[in-house]
């Protein structure tokens, strides 16, 4: 696959978490604007190959936009400059032939660089840890009905449930904030019946866990529902911080 | 920083509702009652204090969270894009609200030093309409005061409603009440707050 663009990119290089970083220039030539964006990336990588260079590490996985692994912070905004597409999913015709692109890594304390533009995202892993679960086994698909859950809080617990935790709000946010992606994950099971006997518990662990880890605060700008490829709402924040004063005053944790 | 916005937001509004009987236009007699009795009723001296404390905490909370914040990113990106994702005053609450501290020490010794800490009012000498009066025939008072007034529009452009965000009060059916009330908010109040002195200033006060 080839075509006409030709581009400027100015791209983070960083050899470990412990180096000093910096933005290197790369020219590609002949791309066609149907590749994605990560298919872009490969051209240039395979360009290094041969070169004898070292290949820019990012990360990646499915490819679809399902997964959150890929990341990028294209142009001063996560994800790009389209909305709602992870950046698997932009492609190249979101750019002009002759564009200079600056591509960095998302930029938090919590998200240590691993290589280049490759950050560490397990402090995610380890918010959902401390409680981003239903301790129980909750068992096999019961009957029709035999647990009412009303259709506005099912769709609103499934339209917190399409985070990927890719972590775009975080690098959005001007305080490096985590909340959209921690009320996403506690929303999902504050609005159902199984999440209801640690929903307490479980919003005063994972807000206690995600400040332990060094996020930012919410100031509610609004830029990582802005950002969010998957278009998590503010109105989880809203929800999360509900439950976090009603954990604060009349649980027994 | 939620709960002591909207006290401070409830403490300007009764602040703009006396401040404004000298629209009245009957030579401050109004006003002057009105500044009379916040002087001397016990209560309202006593949530003078409640109210600078909520101003404290207000400040102290501010300076609180910028540190952590940044904090959460030591490094900053290269290129930023921030205009396409939130509003420029939502990002500047910190700076907005270090120009109202600015002029809130100025406004303070304009009035209530002079108010609180001389004799000139107490003793009948003077009435607070006539200092009002003196004070706002200066013109860099009044240009001084009308910009910290568009400070405090869009500091409360954001502030309001990202209050009860905080707060967790989010409700679609509430949620367009707060959003205009806000909007409302933050137009009213500085408006006839910076109107006080151009009034004054053009003489249009007797």
């Amino acid at each position: 696959m080839s075509g006409n663009m030709n581009l400027t990119l100015k791209v983070w290089r960083q050899k470990n978490n412990n180096a000093e970083g910096k933005l290197v220039n790369y020219q590609v030539k002949d791309i066609s604007p149907d590749m994605s964006f990560l298919e872009m990336m490969d051209v240039l990588n395979e360009q290094l190959i041969v070169k004898g260079d070292e290949p820019i590490a990012f990360d990646h996985d499915c490819r679809e936009g399902i997964c959150g692994m890929c990341s990028l912070y294209i142009n001063g905004r996560p994800h790009g400059p389209k909305d709602r597409v992870t950046t698997c999913q932009l492609h190249m015709r979101s750019f002009e032939d002759g564009q200079t692109i600056t591509i960095e890594p998302w930029r938090a304390a919590p998200f240590p660089i691993v290589k280049d533009l490759a950050v560490n995202r397990s402090a995610f892993d380890r918010i959902i840890a401390s409680g981003g679960y239903v301790s129980v086994n909750t068992g096999n698909a019961q009957d029709a009905n035999s647990l009412p859950i009303g259709k506005e809080d099912a769709d609103l617990s499934f339209a917190a449930a399409a985070c990927i935790g890719c972590g775009a709000c975080v690098a959005a946010c001007k305080n490096a904030s985590a909340m959209l992606f921690v009320s996403a994950k506690v929303s999902q099971l504050a609005l159902l019946p199984q999440g209801q006997p640690e929903r307490y518990l479980r919003v005063h662990n994972m807000v206690a866990k995600m400040d332990e880890e060094g996020f930012g605060n919410c100031t509610n700008t609004g830029a990582c529902e802005a950002e969010c490829p998957k278009g998590i709402s503010l109105s989880n924040i809203a929800r999360m911080n509900r439950d976090y004063f009603v954990a604060g005053f009349a649980s027994d944790n | 920083m939620g709960i002591t916005g909207l006290f401070l937001i409830s403490f300007l509004m009764v602040h703009c509702f006396l401040n404004s009987l000298i629209f009245i236009n009957d030579g401050g007699e109004t006003f002057n009652l009105g500044a009379e009795f916040m002087a001397k009723n016990w209560l309202i001296r006593a949530m003078e204090i409640v109210l600078f404390g909520g101003l404290l905490w207000h400040i102290i909370q501010a300076a609180i969270l910028t540190r952590e914040n940044k904090k959460a990113r030591p490094v900053a990106y290269a290129a930023s894009n921030p205009s396409a994702n939130s509003k420029w005053y939502s990002r500047s609450m910190g700076l907005l609200g270090t120009i109202l501290l600015i002029f809130l020490i100025i406004h303070l010794r304009h009035f209530w030093v002079v108010s609180r800490f001389t004799d000139e009012i107490t003793s009948g000498r003077e009435t607070l309409f006539n200092e009002m009066k003196e004070v706002f025939s200066q013109l860099w008072v009044v240009i001084l005061y009308c910009l910290a007034m568009v400070s405090l529009g869009y500091h409360l452009l954001h502030g309001f409603k990202s209050a009860f965000q905080t707060l967790g009060w989010n409700h679609v059916k509430y949620n367009a009440i707060i959003e205009k009330t806000g909007v409302i908010i933050s137009i009213v109040l500085p408006v006839l707050f910076a109107a006080m002195p151009i009034a004054i200033y053009m003489g249009l006060i007797k």
